[in-house]
């Protein structure tokens, strides 16, 4: 069950997508989701479909990656699509019924958007490794920094955080594990029993994390970490000609989804 | 060889605690020499190894490392690259996704160069055996691995003493092995000045000098030969003696003349097989 989680995963590979600085892809990613937000005619929604299509074939992640992260969103998506159906006002699709052809219409764009939504950072997270992730957004807010806002603290937490997953995964096997030996049940009963059960791996899990942090912490010390003041990095990320043609498209892209936008389609 | 880190009647004492950890402690580290620590629980060796880089801080009197007072806040950074300093849980100093990436992370602080830090990197890492897996990620790495990609993370600042902290308990004897072996290398073909601090009694062996700590003081100090053939007072300090030491004292209480101070197995056997012939 805990080896499940997809979030964070990077799918390492060696395509125009992968290659592709982490900055120039978060912003396409901030690009693509305007877009998607701007959409709102069929023609709108046509050009997001096509361009996550066609990053995703350049990208070689194969779709059944993404339905596989998809499968926690379930709920929502057909939620969404339930309430648009039956709550949209409009033409019937037969006569005295509640379903109108509009709400059908309104239904398929949310489900639309946010499948697109959800992909489209799923293929930034597959396609870009965690450390390149944080290095790029620590960059792309750096100007932040002038505010006061602590942009280094904050994307050094984020990398912390993922590089610790595998960690407390594995703890949590092991104190489960434990827990189990001495008759602990954690399959059976109804939800409060089973979301009772899982407090005994909680409690452990929450005090060795607090452990690991100031352990971590020394550690860091020990290793000269001061802030963010005066570091330097060994891997330099660099805008190559790639890059500044991907964002070119990306502009164009941009543009004609507000054109689109601007004349209803 | 000249002195590299300095104790003088230093105390301390833990905030929460009414006894003191380290209680009077003066001790003289040799550059380039291999000195182990040992001590039950409690004794204060874990607190010894934090002093040497600045992370505790004498209640009272100083640590000079190589001439800096650990004390000195504007010369931290100058002291904590002189001295690395390696832990016992190697998952819990492990920083980044990717091994180089965790070993550049010192160097990264002291804000070198990219072309330096890249150098530091490779060179690390090839002492410690894994530039093949610099680009694995830590956590599929075995716990013997991980804690050499540890030792990388500190040898990347360029230290002139690395201290461990029990490095191998939480190791299978495996890893207990990799470490050692890589530990007593650096020391032995790099000339750097080791600290090792430990309860496994044969990792004290091949050191130039055992220290045993008992109530932040130091109890006893000389080579190893010399301070395991005091069997008697070993026990009552709570520790043991390595296997062979307990075996040439069984004999001797039996009656066979052999010595106590032979430590390897080939010196053990030699020792019980001259004696036979006599």
């Amino acid at each position: 069950m805990l080896k499940d989680i997809t979030l964070g995963q990077f799918f390492p590979g060696d395509t125009l997508v992968h290659r592709l600085d982490p900055r120039t892809k978060l912003l396409l990613v901030t690009v693509f989701i305007v877009a998607l937000f701007t959409a709102a005619g069929w023609m709108g929604y046509g050009l997001c479909v096509l361009a996550f299509a066609g990053c995703t074939a350049l990208s070689k992640i194969r779709l059944r990656a993404f339905f596989k992260g998809l499968k926690p969103m379930i709920f929502i998506i057909v939620l969404t699509a339930l309430l648009n159906l039956f709550y949209t006002r409009g033409t019937p699709i037969l006569p005295g019924w509640i379903i109108t052809w509009e709400g059908i219409g309104r239904a398929v764009k949310m489900v639309l958007r946010i499948l697109l939504l959800v992909m489209g950072t799923f293929l930034l997270t597959y396609t870009t490794s965690p450390m390149a992730l944080t290095d790029g957004l620590e960059l792309l807010l750096n100007p932040l920094k002038k505010l006061r806002l602590p942009i280094h603290e904050m994307t050094l937490m984020m990398s912390m955080a993922l590089r610790f997953i595998p960690t407390l995964i594995e703890e949590t096997d092991r104190i489960m594990s434990a827990q189990r030996a001495r008759g602990a049940d954690f399959e059976t009963g109804g939800l409060v029993r089973r979301a009772k059960a899982l407090l005994p791996i909680l409690v452990p899990l929450i005090v060795s994390s607090f452990n690991r942090a100031y352990d971590l912490a020394t550690a860091m010390e020990s290793r000269c970490y001061h802030g963010g003041e005066g570091r330097s990095r060994m891997k330099q990320l660099k805008l190559a000609g790639i890059d500044l043609a991907a964002l070119a498209v990306g502009a164009a892209f941009l543009a004609l989804a507000f054109i689109l936008k601007k004349y209803g389609v | 060889m000249s002195t590299v880190i300095q104790f003088e009647n230093v105390h301390f004492k833990y905030p929460e605690d009414t006894r003191e950890s380290l209680n009077g402690l003066n001790l003289e580290i040799r550059e380039g020499s291999f000195t182990a620590v040992l001590g039950r629980n409690g004794s204060g060796k874990s607190t010894l190894a934090k002093h040497m880089n600045g992370i505790l801080v004498p209640t009272e009197g100083r640590v000079l490392v190589a001439g800096i007072d650990t004390a000195d806040e504007d010369r931290l950074l100058d002291l904590r690259r002189q001295v690395g300093l390696v832990f016992q849980n190697p998952d819990n100093q492990i920083v980044a996704n990717v091994v180089e990436d965790d070993v550049a992370f010192a160097p990264e602080n002291l804000g070198l160069p990219p072309a330096e830090i890249r150098r530091r990197v490779d060179g690390a890492l090839q002492l410690v055996g894994m530039y093949e897996l610099r680009l694995h990620a830590p956590h599929l790495l075995s716990g013997g691995q991980k804690q050499r990609v540890a030792i990388a993370g500190v040898l990347a600042m360029g230290p002139r003493v690395l201290v461990l902290d029990e490095p191998t308990a939480m190791l299978d004897p495996q890893g207990r092995r990799e470490v050692l072996t890589t530990v007593t290398r650096l020391c032995r073909e790099q000339g750097m000045t080791v600290v090792l601090v430990t309860h496994h009694m044969d990792e004290c062996v091949g050191a130039d000098r055992l220290l045993v700590l008992d109530r932040g003081q130091i109890a006893l100090d000389g080579t190893p030969a010399e301070i395991f053939s005091q069997v008697e007072r070993m026990r009552a300090l709570g520790l043991d003696v390595p296997e062979t030491t307990q075996l040439l004292y069984e004999l001797r209480q039996e009656g066979l003349d052999v010595p106590l101070d032979a430590l390897d197995v080939d010196s053990c056997a030699g020792a019980i097989a001259a004696a036979l012939k006599r």
